[in-house]
């Protein structure tokens, strides 16, 4: 009998070789309960929580905390069925409203994650005649998509419009329809896209444009409508995707559109049709933490402020950080063995991060990611990075 | 230099061999992923910085056949005579 785990093997060496050299599990981090938006308890400890993607500290939302009690007392916790089926409350209907009134589009599906939304917009858009252009750094989800999607993948080099704009001229005689997709703010180095750049090639080229504000959602642009909103070139996208999962603080995706095509994905999107709805509790804290967004701006410009103080901060005391100001800071780093060490000794001194590893990481370096919310004080950013400063010390870098 | 799959491969290899990592004994037999312990990520980095110098952009389902750096000169030779 084939040893159906064999596939495995590299994967175990590089596993064992890793939590070998580690005093703790990175994979198997325990917050045993977050006591605020910004500390939770690690190993008994109070710990600093700046591996998160709270932006906004919205997990936290009184309004949403209620909203989820009163609705689930009052239409209980679950759907048990499709978004086609016997999935769709009217509290689903609402949100689809809200968001949609929100990003001043006039169509939005509500899915059960940002990964499932990106799965199946990119899904229903293209199929095997289409060509898919991908920034090289997109998220899985992303990579994801395009692979159940079965359209041809072309990667561009991350942020180049230059790249981007030569793979279109090679595909000027190509037939079927053509998709770019990019993100807003990425996950792990906090770089920003040059949407309205893209804006301009797309146009030119007469293609397709989605981009994944999964980061930027509520985060950037004057109302939180994301990075298009920031650079003003909304109207140039043609599919906004996203999810609820970080500045909402709750769970859940979203695709957002003015295009009338997207009312026949509902029934062709195997993402949104073949899995259950979300609960009507997570619902109702979703749009009570949309509105609790909306009605206090103040936090998008705190966030900015602790994005300032922390990005200065950490550069201050010597480490290498990205250029872009943004609510994720990584800090890259050499070799794993230094990575890991490094966010051991952080953890121990009551700091949590993200340590993320090569090949998820963009240059095959290792990263701390560093995330900033605008529940965190002044004197919580100093203490990290005052911790961050002397662990650098220790380790002679 | 670059119109043949032999000359494209030698090219393939010249680019290779400017990676202090690559084994020096390489050839166009070689294996992408064994022999050179290219991870998934590795051969699409390099793929990009071949696309250039081609001027052909290889989509990602091509590379899921490609094993050796002779099926991946044969591949950027298919699409840069369609291209053509
Ligand atoms: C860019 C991007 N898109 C999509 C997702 C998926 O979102 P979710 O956690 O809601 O599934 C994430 C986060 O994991 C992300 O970083």
């Amino acid at each position: 009998m084939t040893d159906i785990f064999a596939k495995h093997q590299g994967l175990r060496e590089a596993y064992e070789g890793l939590t070998a050299a580690s005093p703790r599990n990175p994979f198997e981090v325990v917050i045993e309960r977050p006591i605020s938006a910004s500390v939770g308890i690690i190993e008994g400890r109070e710990t600093l929580l700046f591996g998160t993607n709270n932006y906004l500290g919205l997990s936290q939302s009184k309004k949403a905390i209620e909203a989820a009690v009163e609705t689930a007392e009052t239409m209980g916790v679950g759907t048990t069925g499709s978004r086609i089926a016997n999935g769709t409350f009217g509290l689903h209907r609402k949100l689809e409203a809200k968001l949609a009134e929100f990003f001043r589009r006039k169509h939005c599906m509500v899915f059960s994650t940002g990964y499932q939304a990106n799965l199946g917009t990119i899904s229903a858009l293209v199929n095997k005649d289409d060509v898919l252009l991908l920034d090289a750094d997109s998220h899985a989800s992303i990579y994801d998509g395009a692979k159940l999607s079965g359209a041809q993948v072309i990667r561009f080099r991350h942020n180049d419009p230059v790249d981007l704009e030569k793979r279109l001229a090679r595909l000027k005689d190509h037939t079927g329809a053509k998709l770019i997709i990019a993100e807003g703010i990425y996950s792990m180095t906090g770089n920003v896209a040059p949407l309205d750049k893209f804006v301009d090639i797309k146009t030119r080229h007469g293609a397709y444009l989605m981009a994944d504000e999964a980061h930027s959602f509520g985060v950037l642009g004057a109302h939180g409508r994301g990075v298009a909103e920031m650079q003003g070139c909304e109207d140039g996208i043609d599919f906004v995707v996203g999810t609820f999962s970080k500045s909402l603080g709750t769970v859940g995706g979203y695709c957002v559109t003015n295009h009338d095509g997207v009312d026949l994905m509902r029934l062709c999107s195997r993402p949104y049709m073949f899995t259950a709805s979300l609960p009507p509790e997570i619902i109702a804290a979703t749009m009570a933490a949309l509105e609790d967004m909306q009605a206090r701006p103040e936090l998008r410009t705190k966030l900015q402020e602790n994005a300032a103080r922390l990005h200065a901060g950490l550069q201050k005391v010597g480490l290498k950080t990205g250029e872009h100001v943004s609510p994720v800071v990584a800090v890259t780093l050499e070799t794993v063995d230094q990575a890991v060490g490094f966010w051991n000794a952080l953890l121990e001194n009551g700091v949590y991060v993200n340590l993320s590893l090569p090949p998820a990481t963009p240059d095959n370096r290792p990263l701390l990611r560093c995330s900033v919310m605008a529940a965190h004080s002044p004197e919580e950013i100093d203490r990290a990075v005052a911790v961050f400063g002397e662990v650098a010390r220790h380790f002679g870098l | 230099m670059t119109d043949s799959v032999a000359g494209i491969s030698g090219m393939i290899i010249e680019k290779l061999l400017a990676n202090p990592k690559v084994p020096r004994d390489i050839d166009g037999n070689s294996k992408i992923v064994e022999d050179l312990a290219f991870d998934s990520l590795a051969v699409m980095n390099f793929v990009m910085e071949i696309e250039d110098e081609l001027d052909v952009s290889v989509p990602l389902d091509k590379l899921a056949d490609i094993r050796t750096i002779n099926d991946l000169a044969g591949c950027l030779h298919t699409l840069k005579v369609a291209h053509a």
